[in-house]
């Protein structure tokens, strides 16, 4: 790379803070996904003007910047195009402000997802998405993939819980997009920002809503003899006018590994089992727990396991958020696949999903948030078995293409990335894709901020990202 | 009308605007109006979704709802798409959240004539950009939405207004989860929902007052300010505590747009409508 783009960098940050040793850029080449780019350097900006540096000294210097949280991300989104610089957020990790009484919070783009949340227990308040890396994903990462988890159901992803955010745009300005009253004049830049994976620059400093601690938390798992009669209860609690927090499925596979790997007492023998809890106040979520029994028991509902205190509430959680980690016990590697159907369509779509898995010789294990038809199949595979990755490629291009023809859409929360990039045209028309591009066009005239994401290119061309052969995108 | 026919009637060429009922604001003087297609097209109460035309008018959409125990956060009068188009929320958005929330899926007609689809048809998606949110408080200035599905949510099993003349902020904070809750400076309005005997149980815990609804709000501006905001309020109001719209007797003051998001807004108004023929004159930035 030219020394003048590491010496005009370091010029305000200093070598510590601006890094290029081949080690250190090897651990910046991917997310937590499967693809892999090669950055130039990494910068490790601690407030906003560095930031606007990083991002001037790149277009001066015509190369493309990507901005990187944790890097937890399972879409490539983080993913640098060759010769990139990276501008990792994760040393502006501030909370600046908490109004208790607004329930807002000022914070940098580092701060991590569950560190917020501990910040303002005092106040009864906490940040309502939960992506199941909470515990190391950071607050702008999550603004860039508008992520997901399973108290979204109740709450919605993270755009309904972001008021404003300051961003370095692509061309080094800085501007305040939304604000702290409720109806900001103009375009609602702050919605299209959220979730822009990256492409529309840099946030800096976000406004969060906080969500006040319900006083009463009720957690229940409820199995059953078919995938069936768990989907159908799932569909008739949410048309009995019932939104549960949460609302989650595990199917059998899943509740085997999980079982072996903390003994929960889980139901190993069941088909699936739902992890559902309602919040509220005590008469509120007393009928709302009758009501979903009820609606159980109709499936034939095998077992109605309520937590008796917070440590079994705990247990039943770690159950669900135990099984990435449990899957080693089966395969060394697996692919985590997110699309959402409509719910009415969680039987078929699972029974596909079995289906295509099985023709491709492959074991797959399902764990995801039924209440809002957000599907995590997830592949199981020996990466040292031959032709193994080709498999799984072709099952998972089928799930997705099942699910967005079941009604569905491609990315319920992990985003589009370089992953799902060329499945677009699945969901989108090239008119469709072009008023996206429009709109990034509006952000980025110049194409340097994260480019090669989300939008397929048919002109794409060797400057941009290459994905390596065998990877699944 | 079908999205085929609305799209032929907006053409691609000559300048054109849109209207609902007029409700909040109305069409563009002088020049040819269009009509976006209005009927319910499908409900899915298991799925808590609901697709129809943007012209369908919101109380005959609340209407259908009912009967399933639904009602989408949209405040009552006029059109879908011209509540959508406006984006200004109800007085429940504290409980409700704003307007922006309900849009999953739009198709409109691009200043080019064509059918474009933004968001998608879930309750949960994150594929491409949101184009469904650059919509929602557009004023149609970036295309005409002609279809839209939205999210419902459970209409309330039980909902009470209250009165009280504590502190409208320390009520606010002792609350869990009110619908609403307004000031005028002197009195402390409450909305809650739910199950009866909570919101009994809350409201005596703050000795509130069952009334029969919420006061007369002022109409002569509607601000919008931050929260925190609120508690320095003077003149004749009615602010909507812990959000920050503000129903005032005075006009609301111009607000500052500074130079980036005033190009931003331009930016993306120029790639959306190259020759401002969508509603051509209204701006976005000082639309009230």
């Amino acid at each position: 790379m030219p020394t003048t783009l590491l010496a005009d960098l370091r010029g305000v940050l200093g070598a510590e803070r601006v890094r290029d040793g081949a080690s250190e850029l090897s651990l910046y080449r991917r997310d937590a996904g499967h693809m892999e780019g090669a950055a130039a350097a990494v910068c490790f900006p601690l407030t906003t003007n560095e930031v606007v540096h990083c991002v001037r000294t790149a277009v001066a210097h015509g190369v493309p910047f990507v901005a990187r949280g944790s890097g937890t991300g399972l879409a490539g989104g983080a993913v640098p195009p060759d010769g990139a610089i990276i501008v990792s957020i994760t040393k502006m990790d501030t909370v600046l402000s908490v109004d208790p009484i607004a329930s807002r919070a000022w914070v940098e783009p580092g701060v991590l997802n569950l560190d917020l949340s501990r910040h303002v227990a005092a106040h009864g308040l906490h940040f309502a998405p939960d992506p199941s890396s909470q515990q190391a994903c950071t607050i702008g990462g999550n603004v860039a993939n508008n992520s997901g988890g399973p108290h979204c159901l109740s709450e919605g992803v993270t755009s309904s819980h972001i008021v404003a955010i300051e961003v370095v745009l692509p061309d080094g300005s800085v501007a305040v997009l939304g604000g702290e009253d409720p109806e900001p004049a103009g375009y609602d830049l702050r919605g299209a920002f959220v979730g822009s994976e990256g492409m529309c620059g840099i946030a800096t400093a976000i406004c969060v809503r906080l969500t006040r601690d319900p006083p009463v938390v009720r957690t229940m798992l409820l199995d059953f003899d078919t995938i069936e009669d768990g989907a159908s209860t799932v569909s008739d609690i949410i048309a009995a006018g019932i939104v549960p927090a949460a609302l989650e499925m595990m199917d059998h596979l899943c509740l085997v590994v999980v079982e072996a790997y903390i003994h929960a007492g889980l139901p190993e023998n069941s088909a699936a089992a739902l992890l559902v809890e309602v919040v509220g106040q005590t008469n509120g979520v007393d009928a709302d727990t009758t009501s979903i029994i009820e609606i159980a028991n109709r499936h034939d509902v095998n077992e109605v396991r309520i937590a008796a205190d917070e440590v079994e509430r705990a247990l039943l959680w770690k159950g669900r958020k135990s099984a990435f980690g449990a899957i080693a016990r089966i395969k060394p590697d697996y692919y985590l696949h997110d699309t959402v159907v409509p719910r009415h369509q969680l039987p078929a779509m699972l029974a596909q999903v079995y289906e295509i898995a099985a023709r491709h010789g492959l074991d797959v294990l399902n764990v995801f948030h039924a209440g809002d038809g957000n599907l995590h199949p997830l592949l199981l595979f020996d990466a040292r078995e031959p032709g193994v990755l080709d498999r799984v490629h072709a099952a998972g291009d089928e799930i997705v293409t099942a699910s967005v023809a079941a009604g569905g859409v491609l990315s319920g929360e992990h985003g589009i990335g370089l992953e799902k990039r060329d499945l677009m045209p699945l969901m989108f028309s090239a008119v469709d894709l072009s008023a996206q591009a429009a709109l990034r066009d509006a952000f980025d005239p110049v194409g340097l901020a994260n480019p090669g994401k989300v939008l397929p290119s048919p002109a794409r061309c060797a400057d941009l990202q290459s994905v390596p052969a065998g990877v699944w995108i | 009308m079908d999205l085929n026919a609305f799209a032929e009637s907006v053409g691609a060429t000559d300048p054109v605007t849109i209207a609902g009922t007029g409700s909040r604001g109305g069409a563009v003087p002088g020049i040819r109006r269009v009509d976006a297609p209005s009927g319910i097209e499908w409900l899915r109460a298991d799925e808590m979704t609901v697709g129809c035309g943007a012209g369908t008018l919101v109380a005959e959409l609340d209407q259908a709802l009912v009967e399933h125990g639904q009602c989408v956060a949209i405040p009552p009068t006029g059109t879908i798409g011209g509540a959508l188009a406006v984006g200004r929320s109800g007085m429940r958005r504290l409980g409700y959240g704003p307007v922006r929330d309900t849009l999953l899926q739009a198709r409109y007609v691009s200043a080019a004539g064509d059918i474009v689809k933004a968001g998608g048809p879930t309750v949960k998606n994150v594929s491409g950009f949101d184009l469904c949110r650059l919509l929602v408080g557009s004023y149609g200035t970036l295309g005409f939405v002609g279809d839209v599905i939205l999210r419902t949510r459970p209409r309330s099993r039980f909902e009470q207004w209250f009165a009280t003349n504590a502190d409208p902020f320390e009520t606010f904070t002792r609350l869990y989860r009110p619908t609403s809750v307004l000031w005028d400076g002197t009195t402390t309005w409450v909305l809650l929902e739910g199950d009866p005997r909570d919101v009994d149980r809350a409201a005596a815990a703050l000795h509130l007052n069952p009334v029969a609804g919420p006061p007369e709000l002022p109409t002569g501006g509607r601000w919008s300010v931050p929260p925190s905001a609120v508690a320095s309020l003077t003149g004749t109001f009615v602010a909507e505590v812990g959000v920050g719209v503000v129903h005032h007797a005075e006009p609301a003051p111009t607000r500052e747009v500074g130079p980036a998001v005033r190009d931003l807004n331009g930016r993306i108004k120029h790639n959306f409508d190259p020759t401002g023929r969508l509603n051509p004159g209204v701006d976005v930035l000082d639309a009230r």
